[in-house]
């Protein structure tokens, strides 16, 4: 089985330790993993933003980079949307990338079979379902499953845990306002949780939250899903 | 569409003074999400949604491609069943024939059926300058209407506001347009709907032209439905000696047995009833029952236009239920005046610049009124893609290169170079991790300001996530690894 890693171009240059942690587990898990260097981003912020010219090269260049693997592994549900979604109408040879493109909780429970990954997070966590994993990948209780056999971790729900939070990628650029607004109800639900770790599997959306949760210095940190799962007693996370 | 919402600024400029109104805020929270609620157990009810969903959507597209067609039997239909068809290329042509057709009337008062059709050609201002009196008769449009208000809502256009600002409404305006409000009105429910009533009741006697739309018209029997909840419509329908329906193209179905699905999945859609308490059905005109005379205005303005859309052709589905605004976190936050148009929400965003096209600028900015959270998709009745619709519209406005798309391009453009050249790429991102200390907190410059505005940028990491992997898995055959 050869399996890759897709980083995700927010990943490789701001949050590296989201990419170190998912190899950690991986491997953790018996599963060797490649890091194809010709990758970069898969298009998607210039695909939603309107500029499908721009955003063809980037798919031409992500599905030369993963050509000849079984399994590409995304720690992230709106890249791995991206790919299964949208590279179709990019023609046969984007398209066929899709099936073999995994976000890291489906790679985990459907391809591997396993929801306990052995990890160790002695925090209490709540989780925020990011938009396009819930509704285009539907990813349903794979996050929480894996969640919740982690040993010393108390999961909490999140309420309106279904809600976006805000960021849209661009959106959160163009319409400022509304943007804040979502993020604010967002960091107000994670607050009331008493929870001290606000998990996701979606970086970008962190950023945006994480960013807000920041500046308003509430007492919760955001923190990707991959780097509860590759915390242990003998390695723990940070 | 309207003359109404001319000249409005963009949206992200028009939500500005919304978002700071705790008060409407709190309204439409508390309103979006209570139907929202409701809904979502309304459709779990049903084992077969999925199912009457798909048909809808089949039923919808099959009539949308053979739409000539079944306008035409539509046409025959009604004609056949004592009505008088005319069609309307736009809001001009469609206002001047319902005026005409008043004035031939002799009369100077209509009473009108909520629809939103009327609304989107702007025929109250229009019969307005031409003498005519349209007095709304759906409660929330009678409260948009007294207030000299824009609706903010497809289903419940004065969602906005609440019952103590509609009792201060009633008290204030009632008088001036009929039979004034009750002495010491209070704000509750009971009382203003009472108070509705009677200042109603008065008009639906009086009147002797009805306008309205439809919710759907039958081809194959020339059969108009409304689909309403508070007997109104029915009075409009029934009681006035003249009936004009003003209904878009898009509302035919080719067979009466279509109904049966859409009367299913709108009621539970919108207000989230297992069956709609008002549905009124009229095939042209009955001896000693009913309008005398009976005419339907078919409408493109528009329609056809974005019929030939292969993408943005599917908003034309849209059955006006509501469901999307309920969903949408944007709306909720927005609220319904910042789409600048009769429809706003998801729906709004992707039907009006098609309509109206993207010159102006508020109808440009609408396709990026959306974060793309999908949440309208997931519960759109007939399975309107409005995320796909929403980036294709946007292919659209990018490519038209309008007001900082240039830039935008440009910065695509450059952007997408380096993300094809990982070699700079890297370069680029070592250098920025070396230089961190120096990365302020709030960033100059448009886009980047609004971002540091309400958050703080993360830290940058020592090295990049390929500079990791380089260092600590250094090109062994994968079976070496420890």
């Amino acid at each position: 089985m050869r399996v890759a890693l897709f980083v995700t171009c927010v990943n490789d240059a701001v949050f590296p330790s989201t990419g170190v942690a998912t190899v950690r587990l991986l491997e953790r898990l018996g599963v060797e993993v490649d890091f194809p260097a010709a990758q970069t981003c898969c298009g998607q912020p210039q695909f939603n933003t309107g500029y499908r010219r721009e955003t063809e090269p980037l798919v031409r260049r992500t599905v030369r980079a993963f050509d000849g693997y079984d399994h590409v592994v995304v720690p992230s549900g709106s890249c791995a949307a991206m790919v299964r979604h949208h590279y179709p109408a990019f023609g046969p040879e984007a398209a066929a990338l899709g099936p073999r493109t995994h976000e890291l909780t489906e790679f985990l429970v459907d391809v591997l079979g396993v929801t306990d990954v052995g990890a160790w997070f002695p925090h209490k966590v709540t989780y925020h379902p990011s938009c396009h994993g819930l509704r285009m990948l539907g990813l349903g209780e794979r996050p929480r499953r894996l969640l919740r056999a982690v040993k010393g971790l108390e999961l909490v729900e999140l309420p309106g845990a279904e809600e976006c939070c805000g960021f849209g990628g661009t959106f959160a650029v163009k319409n400022p306002d509304v943007s804040a607004a979502m993020g604010a109800d967002k960091v107000a639900h994670a607050v009331s949780t008493g929870a001290g770790v606000l998990c996701g599997a979606d970086n970008s959306c962190l950023l945006h939250v994480g960013g807000m949760l920041s500046r308003q210095g509430a007492p919760l940190r955001a923190v990707h899903l991959a780097e509860i799962l590759a915390s242990t007693e003998e390695e723990p996370w940070r | 569409m309207s003359g109404v919402f001319v000249g409005m600024p963009a949206f992200p400029e028009a939500v500005r003074s919304a978002v700071r109104d705790e008060r409407l805020r709190r309204n439409l929270r508390h309103a979006t999400h209570t139907i929202r609620d409701k809904r979502a157990r309304a459709v779990a009810e049903l084992a077969d949604w999925a199912e009457l969903r798909e048909a809808g959507k089949r039923i919808k597209d099959r009539t949308l491609r053979h739409l000539d067609a079944h306008l035409l039997r539509l046409e025959e239909a009604v004609t056949a069943s004592g009505g008088t068809v005319h069609w309307a290329a736009d809001s001009d042509e469609a206002n001047r024939i319902v005026a005409d057709l008043v004035k031939a009337t002799g009369e100077t008062e209509v009473v009108k059926v909520k629809s939103m059709a009327t609304q989107e050609i702007g025929l109250n201002e229009h019969l307005e300058a031409e003498g005519i009196r349209a007095y709304e008769t759906d409660l929330a449009e009678l409260i948009v209407q007294l207030g000299e208000d824009r609706p903010s809502h497809i289903l419940v256009p004065a969602i906005h506001r609440n019952r103590g600002e509609i009792r201060d409404i009633f008290r204030d305006t009632m008088g001036r347009w009929g039979r004034p409000a009750p002495e010491g009105l209070s704000d509750s429910p009971a009382e203003l709907a009472e108070a509705a009533r009677l200042h109603l009741r008065e008009k639906f006697l009086r009147a002797k032209v009805g306008v309205s739309g439809a919710n759907f018209m039958v081809a194959e029997t020339g059969t108009l439905v409304v689909v309403e909840s508070e007997g109104n419509g029915r009075m409009c329908l029934t009681l006035p000696e003249t009936l004009i329906s003003v209904v878009g193209v898009e509302k035919v179905v080719p067979e009466w047995r279509d109904l049966e699905v859409f009367l299913q999945t709108l009621p539970r859609s919108s207000t989230a009833e297992r069956m709609n308490p008002y549905t009124s059905m009229w095939t042209g005109t009955t001896d000693a029952d009913g309008p005398k005379t009976f005419h339907l205005v078919l409408l493109d303005n528009g329609r056809t236009d974005a019929l030939a859309d292969e993408v943005g052709r599917q908003a034309l589905r849209c059955i006006r239920c509501s469901a999307c605004l309920n969903v949408c976190p944007v709306y909720e936050r927005a609220g319904g005046h910042a789409y600048g148009s009769v429809y706003p929400g998801p729906i709004g965003a992707i039907l009006t610049p098609q309509l109206r096209g993207t010159a102006s600028e508020v109808d440009a900015s609408l396709p990026y009124a959306s974060s793309l959270c999908g949440a309208c998709y997931e519960v759109c009745p007939v399975a309107i893609d409005i995320p796909e619709v929403l980036v294709h519209l946007r292919e659209k406005v990018a490519g038209q290169g309008g007001k900082g798309h240039r830039l935008e391009k440009a910065a695509m453009k450059a952007a997408g170079w380096v993300l094809d050249h990982p070699g700079v790429l890297a370069a680029g991102e070592r250098l920025a991790s070396k230089t961190r200390g120096l990365h302020p907190r709030k960033l100059p410059g448009p886009g980047a300001r609004q971002w540091t505005d309400h958050r703080d940028l993360p830290g940058l990491p020592t090295e990049p996530f390929r500079d990791w992997w380089k260092k600590n898995r250094p090109a062994d055959p994968p079976g070496d690894r420890a």
